[in-house]
């Protein structure tokens, strides 16, 4: 019985950040943008604009659905939800901190532990491309079609160069258990970044291309697409579209910590107790979803061939080699 | 062994029956007044020309078959990379013999030309 109370709370505290992450980056997202181009962004809603996210989501719910003429009724409407749902549920296997004690049980801080977490993850995000094709397709709308076209192709091409990333991580700790990962790294110098630098820089770029951000960011690339996939999407679905790219981003930022930034591992004190650990886990993710606003802002948007040519040609060849130098010193020099 | 799946299936109803809520939430208290124009696609404000069920450029389904052979080939490296210190140096060069075949594939499709998109 205390385990099932323990299980809903754990997944209710760990969706609800989610969720919560997410409302407070579509807020993010339009303040940082504008300080950067010095700007005051929202700032009427609540003070200083804190509670423009309440706002937006007031709005989604009472506006008007719209289906274009001609459109597929049931993928137009399924669509969004299954865009939505893969980045929720990938949430699942992130270890957000060590062992807590809390009232006397010992609770392990993420929502399952699954020996193939990794895999798990893996497989989610390959579902979370069709929520954009189906989207695009069904909305029989040029923009729409070559906006969920052009992600299709692109999440796939960088999928093998992030699959091939982590699959470096793998090697180093010998196993597909996010857990046994941040176990690994407990002490500061045995964080992955240290080890795989070059895994780290394609896991980040392969991270940007997707979550479809700038500078990958084909899907939408309104100067030439309008809005891409979701150009004849309104209201909730669209919400649900715009959350479930925000839900990704955090999963990404926070997979990102916790295979080459230690996870909650706190750098030179190898006893903090567990919330220590819970609070550098949420700093070095909200660093890597800072960078996602940030680079958005620094750097211009690539052509989609110097895309394609950058996944498969530079990336894929460089991913393959690390995942071989690493395998050759791992198995080499194992006995 | 389904003991550790049983926190996603928590999740999952909850992510389910959030997107039920979400979608039905709108389509319950948004406003309706649907008109003929309101429901063309998108295109600049003109009328729509044609349909969206367009031919598309076979790059797109090269670059798909592509992907198929290097996931299968990924799903083949994940057992070896959770046990390369155990399979030692036998393990490492079978795998490594694999992935140069698939590498020469990647050379053969780059000299080809299947990877460009500019022509």
């Amino acid at each position: 019985m205390t385990e099932i109370v323990i299980w809903v709370v754990k997944v209710v505290v760990v969706w609800g950040a989610l969720l919560t992450t997410a409302a407070i980056m579509s807020l993010a997202e339009r303040k940082v943008s504008a300080w950067m181009q010095y700007r005051y962004g929202p700032n009427r809603v609540g003070p200083f604009g804190v509670l423009q996210p309440v706002a937006d989501g007031i709005k989604f719910i009472m506006k008007e659905e719209l289906v274009p003429a001609g459109a597929n009724r049931l993928l137009f409407r399924i669509a969004p939800a299954l865009s939505a749902a893969p980045a929720m549920l990938a949430v699942a296997v992130i270890p957000f901190g060590y062992t807590a004690v809390i009232a006397g049980h010992e609770i392990t801080l993420s929502v399952a532990d699954l020996d193939i977490g990794i895999l798990y993850i893996l497989a989610l995000g390959g579902l979370g491309v069709y929520g954009v094709i189906l989207g695009g397709w069904a909305s029989n709308s040029k923009y729409s079609l070559l906006g969920g076209l052009r992600a299709s192709a692109q999440m796939i091409s960088y999928e093998l160069t992030l699959m091939l990333s982590i699959m470096a991580v793998v090697l180093m700790a010998g196993s597909l258990d996010l857990r046994q990962i941040i176990e690994g790294q407990r002490a500061f110098l045995d964080w992955n970044i240290f080890y795989q630098p070059l895994a780290f820089v394609l896991f980040t770029i392969a991270m940007f291309a997707e979550t479809n951000r700038h500078p990958f960011d084909f899907a939408e690339c309104e100067p030439e697409l309008v809005g891409g996939f979701h150009t004849e999407y309104s209201s909730m679905r669209f919400a649900l579209f715009f959350l479930g790219e925000y839900c990704a981003m955090t999963v990404m930022a926070a997979l990102n910590t916790t295979l080459f930034w230690g996870g909650p591992s706190v750098p030179f004190w190898p006893d903090a107790p567990w919330y220590v650990g819970v609070v550098a886990f949420i700093v070095k993710t909200s660093f890597f979803l800072f960078l996602f606003i940030w680079v958005r802002w620094t750097l211009p948007r690539l052509r989609f061939d110097q895309l394609m040519r950058l996944g498969w040609q530079a990336l894929l060849p460089l991913a393959l080699a690390n995942v071989m130098v690493t395998g050759a010193v791992i198995a080499l020099t194992a006995n | 062994m389904l003991h550790d799946y049983a926190p996603i299936l928590i999740l999952f109803l909850l992510v389910a029956g959030f997107a039920v809520v979400a979608l039905l939430l709108s389509d319950l208290l948004g406003r309706k007044r649907h008109s003929l124009e309101k429901g063309k696609a998108y295109e600049s404000g003109m009328d729509p020309v044609g349909g969206a069920r367009l031919r598309l450029s076979i790059h797109f389904y090269l670059v798909a078959v592509l992907f198929i052979l290097f996931d299968v080939e990924l799903i083949f490296l994940v057992p070896w990379a959770v046990s390369a210190a155990a399979l030692g140096s036998v393990g490492f060069w079978m795998i490594a013999v694999f992935l140069i075949v698939l590498v020469v594939g990647l050379i053969y499709e780059w000299r080809v030309g299947g990877l460009e998109w500019d022509r």
